[in-house]
């Protein structure tokens, strides 16, 4: 028995199934996100069996590893839409680095004002850019990694539940500003809800995100050079 | 064939934005670097769409897959979760309503000042990213 969660493949085999698990739940109910549902299953599952983390992560690691190419893929969306990018370059790179300035002032001055350590705010610094860039720029700034991760993924849920409510309750109707307000806060969650909206607001919102990443990262970069 | 190229290519770049971060000692990190310089490449027509695309389509489709591992990692955090979710709970949500208003009002603004033409339909059309 013990064997079987030893070595690569029972990280590498469950987080597969986990993830396919997730995607299936959410065709039913479909509020509860697959990053949710899959973590959570297999948080449960590790918790239940006593099995150490150290176990699981020699095979889920390699499931990270490709979060590298990943992140590089995300090019292809942006240069497919140059032409988008393009037309509206000004509006789009200005509403999205006072997006990106908004997030980075806000995260600091409020966690500031709890008193929390540097380490958790350095890990909330990246929280609205997109996951695999989240966790390099934690890495890069002195943050914790994971913690990045859990911090955008709570980020990505709210944003996707509420920000359509807040976006029309304060005025912002127009249908390219909601889609690059959605994927400059909540990455690829805002975008899969942009996309259940129109089409137009999906393009609008994957190619911000991707945007968002790269500003964030080099907002981050400039800031620590002067500091 | 195609996918297994365009893998290739998206982990050479990744890998050469690594080694600029290691060797030039950057506050970029290096996947960042491999997107810059993969947009470079795709612009300049080193690399052409058509050989990347499918593997690229494959990978952003299952971005939350590659994903999954950290958000379990947090385990090792729960305490730290646990003692300071008050003020997490509260600069995430309030952050997250600064930048959607920021962002789209900024946006907002600026468009109207342009002059507006419909969307053609290649602009139109769906983009199947998800994470």
């Amino acid at each position: 028995m013990n064997e079987l969660f030893q070595g690569i493949w029972f990280g590498l085999a469950f987080t597969i199934a986990a993830y396919f698990f997730g995607k299936w739940l959410q065709k039913h109910v479909s509020w509860i996100h697959p990053i949710i549902s899959s973590a959570g299953a297999l948080i449960a599952f590790l918790y239940l069996t006593g099995i150490p983390l150290e176990s699981y992560e020699q095979g889920a690691d390699l499931i990270s590893l490709v979060l590298g190419p990943a992140t590089v893929a995300l090019g292809v969306p942006i240069y497919k839409h140059r032409a988008l990018i393009k037309e509206r370059f000004i509006g789009m790179i200005l509403s999205i680095v006072c997006g990106a300035a908004a997030a980075v002032i806000t995260v600091f001055v409020t966690m500031k004002a709890f008193g929390e350590n540097a380490e958790l705010q350095y890990s909330m610094l990246p929280k609205s850019v997109t996951a695999p860039i989240a966790v390099e720029i934690a890495n890069t700034i002195g943050g914790i990694p994971e913690m990045a991760a859990v911090f955008t993924a709570i980020t990505g849920v709210i944003g996707a539940l509420i920000g359509h409510t807040f976006l029309r309750a304060t005025g912002i109707r127009d249908e390219a500003s909601q889609g690059i307000a959605m994927g400059t806060a909540a990455h690829g969650f805002g975008t899969s809800r942009c996309l259940t909206e129109s089409e137009i607001q999906g393009t609008f919102s994957g190619v911000a995100m991707g945007l968002m990443g790269v500003l964030t990262s080099l907002m981050l970069a400039f800031i620590l050079m002067i500091f | 064939m195609k996918a297994i190229a365009g893998f290739a290519i998206l982990i050479g770049f990744n890998a050469a934005g690594i080694w600029l971060h290691d060797e030039l000692q950057l506050l970029l990190p290096g996947n960042v670097l491999g997107l810059i310089l993969f947009l470079a490449a795709l612009w300049t027509k080193i690399i052409r769409l058509e050989w990347v695309e499918q593997a690229a389509d494959f990978l952003l489709k299952h971005m939350l897959l590659f994903f999954v591992p950290y958000v379990v990692g947090t385990m090792a955090f729960f305490s730290v979760l646990a003692e300071h979710w008050i003020s997490i709970l509260v600069s995430i949500v309030g952050s997250t309503f600064a930048v959607l208003y920021v962002t789209g009002y900024v946006a907002q603004k600026s468009q109207s000042n342009s002059a507006k033409r419909p969307l053609t339909p290649t602009e139109t059309r769906k983009k199947g990213s998800a994470a």
